[in-house]
């Protein structure tokens, strides 16, 4: 009896424990609308969800199934890729990969089994409607406490605002690859750089450039945006509340579609805890670079009750985003001085000799710092391993004497990817069973980009098996920075710290450097990995991934393209 | 005539231009511009006016493109055209920098028609100098050779000083259309462009100098003709 009454229990227990997990459904609404976009200095119509650009935040929790009904109003095919988060293949929203897309009038349903949490977002994957609006955020709640506290939070996401449609941005870098680069050396540079340098360095550091047909100021290639948090332009000042002491948690998203930013609230520490969704373990900087298409989440404690500033540049110093952390509504935080001081490319960004790809010299490295043109041992630059650089003063995910380099504005602590740990190891650490070379290729003067010198249209896909652990290695042998994004497995970073090593979705290569991360390969399917510069992307830098067998291997033999 | 020639050749290459903009909304792979260099009005002395242009228009992907290339001088003063000179040709990548390009060149002054078949190569050469070089064989088989070269002077990021060279040469001579062998003419020009609208239209002033040489200068001057001439020039730079 007493038994009986214990099985039953059981089986009642097992049944609600099944009927949870398939009545856990949660169901979100999503329309796809053209919009007009306002940031004040200009009206643009552009693309956005539920009639607004940027999109709604997509609050989804961990362990339930999300059901999001995304009804296309535009008419254009339209997409929703979901970035960052692990799903099945044909639900992954880029179309003729995972799907054919979602037809003028149609709606398609998403389904998503949340098996994961943090900060992610959400955008178009057809043409270029992700630059013109098309983008969201999306915080999934986590079933178990977080490893960190804060009273309150906030969405912080960047965005590029160009007043040029995407398809006109690329047809004109086509015609024209400097054509929005209004911050190119004149003449005035040159006459200064000789009063500093003399006329015959001068001479020789502008030939180097030129005989390279290369710009040192080429490292953003759309400036003339407006740089916007949560939609609005500095002079819109988007505010976050706070209340003195508390701890606020800043998820911030680069929907970008080209550019870097530079992120810093002054008068704030910022501990950073998460970085593309997965914790790691916390670490106090003054300032970051998020990459495009990259998340960090970092918590401040403001004790003053005055606003501060939130103070977004772009990596190349064109444009900005700027908004408020504020005691109160309508008080708007003083903005920060803007560093006019652009960086400029170096030989050392240029790679110079590819040939000699493999290892690293140290003694080579310690040098070439503070002159990039000089002494430097070129041969060594573009084979650097990061992994092992982490001892390194410098930045090692930047060549040695690279402009790029970043300081922080207060000359204080500035993230590096080597700072990241992750805060509990996703994957259990195993040797990769292979390696993949991609060499980031292209060729600015045409605009065309590229994988080991293959448009995407002109390239095989990358085919990988099911249950294997293969190892990237990105060689960057542009003059620009490549986030990468593979779609649907987790990229872990190759930091040099072993089972520590962070686990991202997009991974930003800088010019001159090689940089590897590592894939459990646990997902069957299809799947897209390309550059998430639009304009790189659209231009070829894109690749489908295959993965052969696992469980789902059927669905995708029985002709689903 | 001319002005039936011009609206056909511009309406075919708009019209070549409107079809492929329209399946690139399908194709993100095709894309087209249209550029004027020189778009201008030239005064000289002795009050001669001259209206002239040198542009291109290209549609096509990174691999291929179809291109036109056009220059003209309508004579305001006589009423006739110096030059009126179209080309259409394909064109397709042969380097990092440098593209190859084939096609046909049809010239239709006030004078003498002649049709060309010509091969180029254009491109940038190290140090930002834009070059396009082509050899043309005439339908009366006298062959001949330019040289454009070009190069934009940033004073400041919008202000522009653009010098240019364009150098023609004959291998034979051919009296029909006053052409002697050996080097033909030559044209220098030096021009202050601002860029007022992105980069779609720069107003600009500037001055050129052209120069008949050699036998070809001779024969402008059996005919009493100039053989060298300075202008003012004042015009706009367009991009589409």
């Amino acid at each position: 009896m007493k038994q009986k009454f214990a099985r039953s229990a059981l089986w009642g227990v097992l049944a609600a424990i099944a009927v949870s997990s398939t009545a856990n459904a949660a169901n979100y609404d999503l329309s796809v609308d053209y919009v007009t976009i306002d940031t004040g200095e200009m009206k643009t119509t552009g693309i956005g969800y539920n009639g607004s650009s940027p999109g709604p935040t997509l609050r989804l929790k961990e362990g339930e199934e999300a059901v999001i009904k995304v009804t296309n109003n535009l008419d254009e095919a339209t997409s929703i890729h979901w970035h960052g988060l692990i799903l099945p293949y044909q639900m992954d929203g880029v179309p003729e990969i995972s799907f054919p897309g979602i037809a003028p009038g149609e709606t398609f349903t998403y389904r998503i089994p949340v098996s994961q949490s943090g900060t992610y977002w959400f955008h178009s994957h057809s043409g270029f409607q992700e630059p013109d609006g098309a983008y969201g955020s999306i915080i999934i709640e986590p079933k178990k406490r977080e490893p960190f506290k804060f009273d309150r939070e906030y969405v912080v996401v960047l965005k590029d605002k160009h007043p040029h449609s995407g398809a006109r941005i690329l047809r004109n870098l086509k015609m024209m690859p400097d054509y929005y680069n209004r911050n190119q050396r004149t003449l005035g540079d040159f006459i200064s750089d000789v009063s500093e340098n003399g006329f015959g360095a001068t001479l020789s550091e502008r030939g180097d450039w030129g005989s390279m047909r290369m710009m040192p100021t080429d490292i953003e290639d759309v400036p003339g945006f407006v740089g916007l948090i949560n939609g609005k332009s500095p002079e819109q000042n988007w505010t976050g509340l706070f209340k003195a002491n508390e701890r606020v948690r800043l998820r911030f998203i680069n929907a970008s579609a080209m550019t870097y930013f530079d992120v810093r609230i002054p008068g704030l520490e910022m501990t950073v805890v998460q970085a593309d969704g997965n914790n790691v373990q916390p670490v106090k900087v003054d300032e970051f670079r998020i990459s495009v298409a990259e998340t960090y989440d970092v918590i401040v404690q403001p004790t003053a009750d005055k606003p501060y500033a939130i103070m977004a540049e772009s990596m190349g110093r064109s444009g900005y985003a700027f908004g408020s952390l504020s005691p109160q509504e309508g008080l708007k935080a003083e903005m920060p001085a803007r560093r006019m001081d652009a960086p400029l490319l170096t030989m050392a960004d240029m790679g110079m000799d590819h040939a000699n790809m493999p290892g690293m010299d140290h003694s080579s490295m310690s040098s070439g710092n503070e002159n990039s043109m000089a002494g430097m041992d070129h041969s060594n630059m573009a084979g650097m391993d990061h992994s092992q650089m982490a001892m390194s003063k410098d930045d090692p995910f930047y060549a040695a004497g690279s402009g790029l380099t970043p300081k922080a504005a207060n000359g204080g602590k500035f993230l590096s990817y080597a700072d990241l740990k992750a805060q509990k190891p996703l994957y259990p650490e195993r040797p990769a069973t292979r390696e993949i070379e991609l060499r980031l290729t292209g060729n600015m003067e045409r605009y065309t980009w590229s994988i080991n010198g293959v448009k995407y249209e002109d390239a095989e896909p990358i085919r990988l098996k099911y249950g294997e652990r293969v190892r990237f290695k990105f060689v960057n042998e542009t003059m620009m920075s490549h986030p990468m994004h593979l779609h649907g497995m987790w990229s872990i970073l190759d930091t040099g710290n072993g089972k520590w090593d962070p686990v991202k979705h997009t991974i930003n290569i800088n010019p001159g450097t090689t940089v590897y991360s590592e894939t459990e390969v646990d997902e069957p399917g299809q799947w897209a990995f390309h550059c998430h510069l639009s304009y790189h992307m659209a231009s070829g830098m894109f690749r489908k991934v295959i993965v052969e067998g696992g469980p789902a291997v059927a669905a995708l033999e029985n002709g689903v393209q | 005539m001319k002005t039936l020639t011009l609206a056909a050749i511009g309406g075919g290459v708009l019209a070549t231009i409107l079809s492929f903009s329209f399946t690139a909304k399908a194709d993100n792979h095709i894309f087209y511009g249209i550029q004027m260099e020189q778009f201008e009005y030239r005064s000289g002395d002795e009050d001669e006016n001259l209206f002239v242009w040198d542009g291109d228009a290209f549609v096509g992907t990174d691999e291929l493109k179809l291109r036109w290339q056009g220059e003209g001088e309508r004579d305001l003063k006589n009423d006739l055209y110096e030059n009126f000179e179209n080309r259409l040709v394909l064109q397709t990548p042969i380097s990092d920098f440098f593209d190859a390009k084939a096609g046909i060149r049809l010239d239709t002054p006030s004078t003498t028609d002649r049709w060309y078949g010509t091969v180029g190569i254009m491109g940038l050469a190290p140090q930002w100098f834009e070059v396009d070089a082509d050899l043309f064989v005439s339908e009366t088989g006298d062959g001949s050779a330019r040289l454009d070269v070009e190069y934009e002077g940033l004073l400041t990021n919008r202000l522009i000083l653009t010098p240019s060279l364009e150098l023609n040469a004959a291998f034979s001579e051919d009296p029909e259309i006053e052409v002697g062998r050996g080097f033909s003419s030559a044209e220098i020009g030096l021009r202050l462009s601002y860029d007022l609208i992105d980069r779609a239209v720069a107003p600009y002033i500037g001055v050129a100098y052209e120069r008949k040489l050699g036998k070809t200068a001779d024969f402008a001057k059996d005919d009493g003709e100039d053989y060298e001439a300075t202008y003012l020039v004042t015009g706009l730079r367009l991009l589409f």
